[in-house]
């Protein structure tokens, strides 16, 4: 490998690795604060591709309805966003509500509530396989792709917008989770559940807070992964969501730095071994290592063996 | 103020209280003695409406705060609504924050930013040791410290009425005086304390009243002077 196909191999692994951190991060919030995997949690990000393909034609005036007026399209692409993340929360909230929070409240095991997520993601995948049949949606194009070259690599407009959107997360969550109250409460839920109540704050009220930031990231990914690939499926948050779980678990599950650098380090290590090896040895490779990673450190990067308590 | 009348409690079909009452009077320092297992953790539980399968589910009686039934209140509400604060046995602080962390996590639900302050100001003179390790991770704190902390965090949710369950546990018996002493400080300027303690002695020293309970069932009531005078409790409770 030259240097130029490096570096553009390092750029390419860049933009990959930002998808993977976005959906990482829902599974690392919500295992945070309720020790719940949600393995709905892909279907969130494919719900929120899907709901931006609907604003964003609705917007355009290609889908059923025409506009009475015409918006540029960085307008729609913004608006779109904005408009996704808040109504994919809502769908993210409504699973809370109707799935997690009913066992929750019946002291169930945690085995039953991570299979609900199990069931409750084949439902968001077959409900819009039911809804909107097998057919695929072609996201439109919001953005122009501009290439930009650079002593021989090679990025484009949407490039830059994905790392950026990316670390911007990144900051804006770790300011949360340090700065603010309900931020502390997520933290303190992760170490001690039963005390959180004690300081006078609703435990249900910090849940639908954390699943409204992961379903939004999801939702944010899912406009920015459709604007990339704009083949929308119903399957499509299944192989990326189990991916994303695995960077998470690789990083610290927990840990929201750990959902970044698992994100990241998998997309490098996904590029890096499909640029040596054929593709069709792509996800074996990748995943060998993991293995071999986690059988040495089983809790992830940034993870902590849980302090048992007294 | 706090009114428990002919309670009733279960964990999951076994009762665990069986029918006590107990009244707590405003301004009061009020201890619940007894051996381990006798229901005094339960009635704090109980108190706090926490959820089950922690605390218990109460099947029968009744549990009043000024003349309002606790019985359908949330715990959070218990705290941040009634003033009702609780410094849990083993101290539950939480020790992936630091100190400061925990004090403010504790004012919440709070509006009365005025007011917060002042008592951020009055739990760092009360123990001058907080305010040291202010920026420091709370897992790193030795147990008396976090015993502060854990008294010092119910006092900044706001509370008029704080519960203690077994703050003497683990502490060295000079840091259980100094304990004792400011719970002593606390109450005289108008925060009343309920208290549940397996160490008779240093209870019975600082409170006004107190309660003997065994196995689920209040068994002796008077002035902490009266109990320590008493023949069986000396016998029983009091070394």
């Amino acid at each position: 490998m030259d240097i130029q196909s490096f570096f553009q191999n390092v750029i390419n692994a860049f933009q990959w690795g930002s998808f993977y951190a976005l959906i990482a991060l829902g599974y690392t919030l919500v295992y945070g604060v309720l020790l719940l995997i949600n393995f709905a949690h892909g279907d969130i990000f494919m719900v929120g591709a899907y709901i931006g393909f609907f604003v964003a034609t609705f917007l355009l005036g290609t889908y059923a309805i025409h506009l009475p007026f015409h918006m540029p399209h960085l307008v729609i692409f913004v608006a779109t966003l904005v408009i996704t993340m808040i109504l994919t929360a809502g769908v993210g909230v409504t699973l809370e509500r109707v799935a997690y929070r009913p066992l929750r409240r019946k002291g169930a095991g945690r085995l039953y509530i991570v299979i609900t997520a199990l069931m409750a993601g084949l439902i968001l995948e077959n409900g819009n396989l039911a809804l909107l049949g097998a057919s695929r949606k072609a996201f439109p194009e919001l953005i122009h792709d501009t290439v930009y070259k650079v002593a021989g690599v090679t990025f484009t407009n949407n490039w830059i917008l994905v790392v950026l959107a990316t670390l911007a997360v990144f900051l804006f969550l770790e300011t949360i989770v340090r700065k603010t109250k309900i931020g502390m409460a997520m933290r303190a839920i992760s170490f001690d559940r039963m005390a959180v109540p004690l300081m006078g704050i609703p435990i249900d009220t910090v849940i639908v807070f954390t699943f409204i930031l992961g379903s939004s990231m999801a939702a944010l990914a899912g406009v920015l992964f459709a604007s990339a690939y704009p083949v929308l499926e119903p399957y499509m948050g299944a192989m990326i969501g189990w991916k994303a779980f695995i960077a998470a678990v690789v990083g610290g599950i927990g840990e929201i730095r750990g959902a970044f650098v698992g994100g990241f380090l998998l997309g490098f290590i996904e590029i890096f071994v499909a640029a040596v090896f054929p593709s069709t040895f792509r996800d074996l490779i990748s995943f060998g290592i993991l293995l071999v990673f986690l059988s040495f450190k089983p809790t992830g990067i940034f993870g902590v063996a849980r302090a048992q308590k007294i | 103020m706090l009114k428990i009348e002919n309670l009733h409690v279960s964990y999951g079909g076994i009762e665990a209280l069986h029918g006590i009452s107990l009244q707590v009077n405003e301004g009061e320092m009020v201890a619940l003695l007894g051996a381990n297992g006798a229901g005094k953790s339960t009635t704090l539980m109980s108190i706090m409406r926490l959820p089950p399968p922690e605390a218990p589910r109460v099947t029968a009686g009744s549990i009043t705060y000024r003349g309002v039934d606790l019985l359908p209140v949330a715990p959070h509400i218990v705290v941040a609504k009634h003033g009702i604060g609780l410094v849990p046995e083993g101290r539950r602080v939480f020790g992936n924050l630091t100190v400061f962390e925990n004090l403010k996590l504790a004012t919440y639900a709070r509006k009365d930013m005025v007011q917060v302050s002042k008592d951020y100001e009055r739990v760092f003179s009360l123990f001058p040791r907080l305010a040291d390790r202010r920026n420091q991770r709370v897992e790193t704190l030795s147990g008396g410290e976090q015993q502060m902390l854990a008294t010092g965090r119910a006092f900044m949710c706001g509370a008029r009425f704080i519960l203690l369950d077994e703050p003497s546990m683990g502490l060295a018996p000079l840091l259980m005086q100094e304990l004792f002493k400011v719970l002593k400080e606390i109450n005289r300027s108008g925060t009343t304390i309920f208290v549940v303690e397996q160490n008779a002695n240093i209870a019975l020293k600082y409170a006004h009243r107190a309660y003997l309970m065994e196995a689920g069932y209040i068994v002796k009531e008077g002035t902490a002077k009266d109990m320590a005078n008493k023949e069986e409790m000396k016998k029983a409770y009091l070394g």
